[in-house]
């Protein structure tokens, strides 16, 4: 009898299995915002994306793809242009200084409406900011950028007026998703996931969001530059690159990012794929610890004594060959390194003049170690000053391709300077942790520049530095440089575009010569999409950028079906100066069939049946088997 | 696989005092003690295990993005992290006594909730590959031990042994790359599947099918493999000659008496892997996409999400405990010589 009540028991587990949790997701997901579905006239691009969403709450999101779809669902008081990513008017016209440089008076412009009809006044921005300033928690994700922020005010609905504590050149860049004071000013909690669908501002709104799997936009009719040929973008989330290739290469995406070089070649040959081979916004570089201290000058880490000596950097950088890496290491999806501002960013891009620029040279750099007074001890390892052989560690990030195979390659070429280097790879995590604390002799490093270079130029700062635990800050070289922190408060300050352009320049210089850190190259940003259903995208910067992760919202903004083209591109004023307007008459390609769905279902089906009657057999097997026994 | 048959030596070797309800009792509540006494372990390490690993959640966040030196204090203090640890793991004791694991750092949301969420999409996954695995595998055991060294022997358990052995990561792509195009390629729903029932229902069946498959081909070894000793072992029986002699068919004596009494130490691993259902299988789970815990933690690891980790960690070694427990308690009450001992 017992085990007649245990046979049952697991067959009614086993059905509950199978059938409890497919009723469970199916019926959760009936919710909000699926009027979209169905109709075959929808036109809509999917977007793989390899990164999860950490929320779409723009005061909360610091994931690439949660900005990414957060900064097309909101405008900016002013947005990164397409053409060269200077900053243009978007929500604000226009805008002045005060004399003092501490007054800002944008002009919102009129008749713009958010995505339910609502307008768009200068009250909007001014309750975001403010909440910004009021709320620790609504700092969370751009909190930087108010914290010199003095007051912000509208003075009428057209005119918003912040003042500053200091004159910031940054203030054309403001990175704030702008939020509708009518739907956030009633939410009790500023960190909650927002309702949906959220009402939004930018080219397309966010209308639903299923964890881990996918966030679904649809195009804003209210958009105040005209709403977006297409009817929706839906992010897909994968969680495995290989996975998304094939995705695209069935049709399960249209356009996917962040490709391998490996996975890039490997679509070559697919005629329905075009690829983008677009600038990267990351630099890359190997740190050189020059004596880490703390923001106080309290000494700290590990960092080998012998690299204070600039002579001792400048002959190391003298021996790193970025264009061996750029072709052995990066495949060539990669260019050579110039300035401490990527190319992509060509007005604060700056390369080394023939002057000032060290080729790579192991004869020179070898002259330059002897007379800079480092002997060459036994082993063809030199000595430091203290008579030590001349020992360095190379932090290096696991799995990283720079770092495992450009690793050998660096200390290949120390030991032809007669430096000893040990690779040193651990998690990425654990680097984070010890260039943080200075425990590090040379490090692997790198960071995505933004179109306004501040961020990058402030992590060079002595403020930058630690405080005594090595926490509280992101420190990258440890460098403390008088002229280099003289001219960062000059270009923070300086509000003539030119005048700061040559600043930022000078900086640039200032790191090349101190050898703090060596720029490796900066890689390219592999990206693909399927030909056959789209005529492309506007890119940013207009002729070699990026698709996605742009710093604004052109490439989803102007995605054009094929047949539709020509793709649109719009002006130093951000206005849209081609649209290739046609009617619209090609069908979409549907996503699915339904045919291999069904066979699949009745396979399924088939499995389960078959496994419940071998459960209902196996329990009157062995009720028999009891019953024979006793 | 030895560690298998501990439970009934265990059992055995325990030799519960002769007096017969009592010591049911007290064997339920030492299998219960035990547990709660792993669990209590499990909730101290799963808080320790992670705050010693390197990594400073703060400095994972902030890293690559405009952070000052105030934002990432505030951040600290919002995170409760600029307490003292001891300080924090009382916090932490507290709260997991009312049922509360904390708010998730990377999506601000009670680890409860996500956990919860999660929690179906693995159950259907690994349920379903479970149930098909430990079915074929004890179908394809029977039948390989009752016909030991023939040819079908031989063959599928070489098979078995080699799809165990082909790490997952790598049987996962090779099956999507094969049937391009006829199976979804991550998830478990396309984004514009129509909402009602049936769409949805036969979407997810349709989503299902390679992660399914591929964590059956990985698994079912296991089952095949100790299905097929412990039938062997029985073959010898005296018990068996009987049947025999009594005129059963071949069939009716390997159905009817040599597989039931094979069965048991099947049965207990079965059980045994029920708890890692909830584990899910986190490469499965990466590399098709699919929703649930093992991608959870994955990247919750990844991101350094503390609290995430500590309550997907608790989750997961719990539901192994409970399972283990729940496999003692029910070998009593399959073999009757563990209760006679």
């Amino acid at each position: 009898m017992r085990s007649r009540r245990v046979a049952l028991g697991i067959t009614l587990l086993v059905s509950a299995l199978v059938t409890v949790p497919v009723a469970v997701p199916a019926g959760a997901s009936t919710n909000p915002a699926a009027q979209a579905g169905g109709g075959n006239q929808t036109q809509i691009l999917r977007v793989g994306v390899t990164q999860e969403i950490d929320s779409l709450n723009p005061f909360i999101s610091i994931t690439r793809t949660g900005t990414d779809i957060l900064r097309t669902a909101f405008d900016y008081l002013t947005v990164y242009s397409q053409e060269d990513m200077s900053p243009v008017p978007a929500l604000a016209e226009s805008w002045e200084t005060s004399e003092d440089k501490l007054t800002w008076t944008f002009h919102i412009r009129e008749g713009m409406k958010w995505s339910d009809g609502e307008p768009i006044t200068a009250e909007d921005p001014a309750f975001t900011y403010n909440l910004m300033l009021e709320n620790e928690v609504a700092r969370t994700a751009n909190g930087s950028y108010v914290e010199q922020f003095e007051s912000v005010e509208a003075t009428d609905e057209h005119t918003l007026v912040i003042k500053t504590k200091v004159p910031q050149a940054t203030m054309t860049a403001l990175d704030i998703p702008i939020v509708p004071e009518h739907v956030w000013s009633t939410m009790s909690d500023v960190g909650a996931e927002p309702e949906m669908p959220m009402v939004g501002s930018g080219p397309y709104y966010v209308t639903e969001f299923e964890e881990a799997q996918f966030t679904k936009m649809k195009a804003n009719p209210n958009y105040w530059r005209g709403a977006p040929k297409i009817d929706e973008v839906h992010f897909v989330y994968y969680r495995n690159a290989d996975a998304a290739v094939q995705g695209l290469q069935n049709g399960d995406v249209d356009l996917i990012n962040r490709l391998n070089p490996t996975q890039f070649d490997a679509l070559k040959n697919d005629p329905n794929i075009e690829l983008v081979q677009a600038q990267g916004r990351r630099f890359n570089e190997i740190l050189i610890n020059p004596g880490a201290a703390t923001a106080d000058g309290k000494p700290i880490g590990t960092g080998n004594p012998a690299l204070r000596d600039i002579k001792l950097r400048q002959a190391i950088a003298m021996a790193i060959d970025s264009q061996t890496l750029v072709d052995k290491v990066w495949g060539g999806y990669a260019e050579p390194a110039a300035g401490y501002i990527p190319p992509i960013f060509s007005d604060f891009a700056w390369s080394p003049p023939d002057d000032v620029k060290r080729e790579f040279d192991l004869d020179a750099a070898n002259q330059l170690l002897d007379e800079a007074g480092y002997e060459m001890g036994p082993n063809g390892v030199r000595l430091d000053k203290q008579g030590k052989p001349l020992n360095l560690r190379l932090l290096a990030h696991a799995g990283d391709n720079i770092d495992e195979n450009g690793g050998p390659y660096i200390v290949g070429w120390l030991k032809e300077i007669g430096i000893n280097v040990t690779l040193e790879p651990v998690s990425d995590t654990q680097v984070n942790e010890d260039t943080t604390r200075g425990d590090f002799d040379l490090a692997f490093s790198g960071w995505s520049a933004n179109p306004d270079p501040d961020f990058v130029l402030s992590l060079q700062t002595c403020g930058n530095r630690p405080n005594a635990q090595g926490k509280g800050a992101t420190p990258d070289s440890f460098l403390c440089d008088e002229e280099y922190d003289r001219l960062y408060s000059e270009q923070l300050q300086e509000l003539d575009r030119d005048k700061r352009i040559d600043l930022v320049k000078q900086m640039q210089e200032v790191l090349y010569d101190r050898a703090t850190m060596v720029i490796l190259g900066y890689d390219n940003v592999l990206e693909a999409y399927r030909k056959d259903k789209w005529e492309g995208f506007p890119m940013q910067p207009a002729d070699s950028g990026v698709i996605m992760n742009q710093q604004g919202y052109w490439g989803y903004y102007g995605a054009t079906p094929a047949g539709e083209g020509p793709v649109p591109t719009f002006d130093e004023n951000g206005m849209m100066v081609s649209d290739g307007s046609a009617d619209t008459d090609t069908t979409t390609a549907a996503g699915e069939d339904g045919g291999s769905t069904g066979l699949v279902l009745v396979i399924i089906g088939g499995v389960v049946l078959v496994l419940l009657v071998g459960g209902f057999l196996f329990a009157r097997g062995r009720r028999r088997t009891a019953d024979d026994r006793e | 696989m030895s560690d298998i048959l501990t439970p009934t030596e265990e059992a055995l070797a325990e030799a519960p005092p002769p007096k017969r309800g009592g010591g049911a009792l007290r064997y339920l509540l030492t299998k219960v003690g035990g547990g709660l006494v792993s669990l209590a372990l499990v909730i101290v390490l799963g808080f320790l295990l992670f705050r010693v690993l390197p990594g400073d959640p703060v400095l994972t966040m902030t890293r690559g993005r405009p952070a000052s030196k105030e934002q990432i204090a505030e951040l600290e203090a919002q995170l409760g992290l600029d307490k003292p640890l001891i300080a924090q793991f009382f916090d932490y004791l507290w709260r997991l006594l009312h049922g509360d694991l904390g708010e998730s750092y990377v999506f601000r949301v009670p680890v409860t909730q996500k956990i919860l969420e999660r929690l179906g999409p693995t159950l259907l996954l690994v349920g379903t590959a479970t149930v098909i695995a430990v079915a074929l595998g004890l179908w394809l055991g029977t039948r390989s031990a009752w016909r030991r060294d023939t040819r079908f022997d031989r063959v599928s358990t070489s098979v078995a042994l080699a799809l165990w052995s082909t790490p997952t990561f790598f049987l996962g792509l090779l099956l999507m790359a094969a049937t391009s195009g006829w199976f979804p390629t991550a998830g478990m729903v396309y984004s514009d599947t129509p909402p009602d029932f049936f769409a949805q229902a036969l979407d997810i069946a349709h989503h299902m099918v390679l992660p399914t498959i591929t964590l059956v081909a990985v698994v079912y070894a296991q089952y095949q493999l100790v299905m097929r000793s412990s039938l062997l072992e029985e073959m010898g029986a005296d018990y068996l000659t009987t049947a025999r002699a009594k005129g059963l068919r071949d069939d009716l004596v390997r159905r009817r008496h040599a597989v039931p009494n094979a069965l048991l130490p099947t049965v207990t691993l079965v059980f045994l892997h029920m708890g890692f259902v909830v584990a899910g299988a986190i490469t499965t789970e990466t590399v098709f996409s699919w929703p649930g815990l093992g991608l959870l933690t994955y990247d919750a690891l990844e991101k350094r999400d503390l609290p995430l980790l500590t309550g997907t960690f608790i989750v997961l070694a719990g539901a192994v405990i409970v399972m283990n427990v729940f496999a003692d308690i029910l070998y009593r009450v399959l073999d009757p010589r563990v209760r006679a001992s």
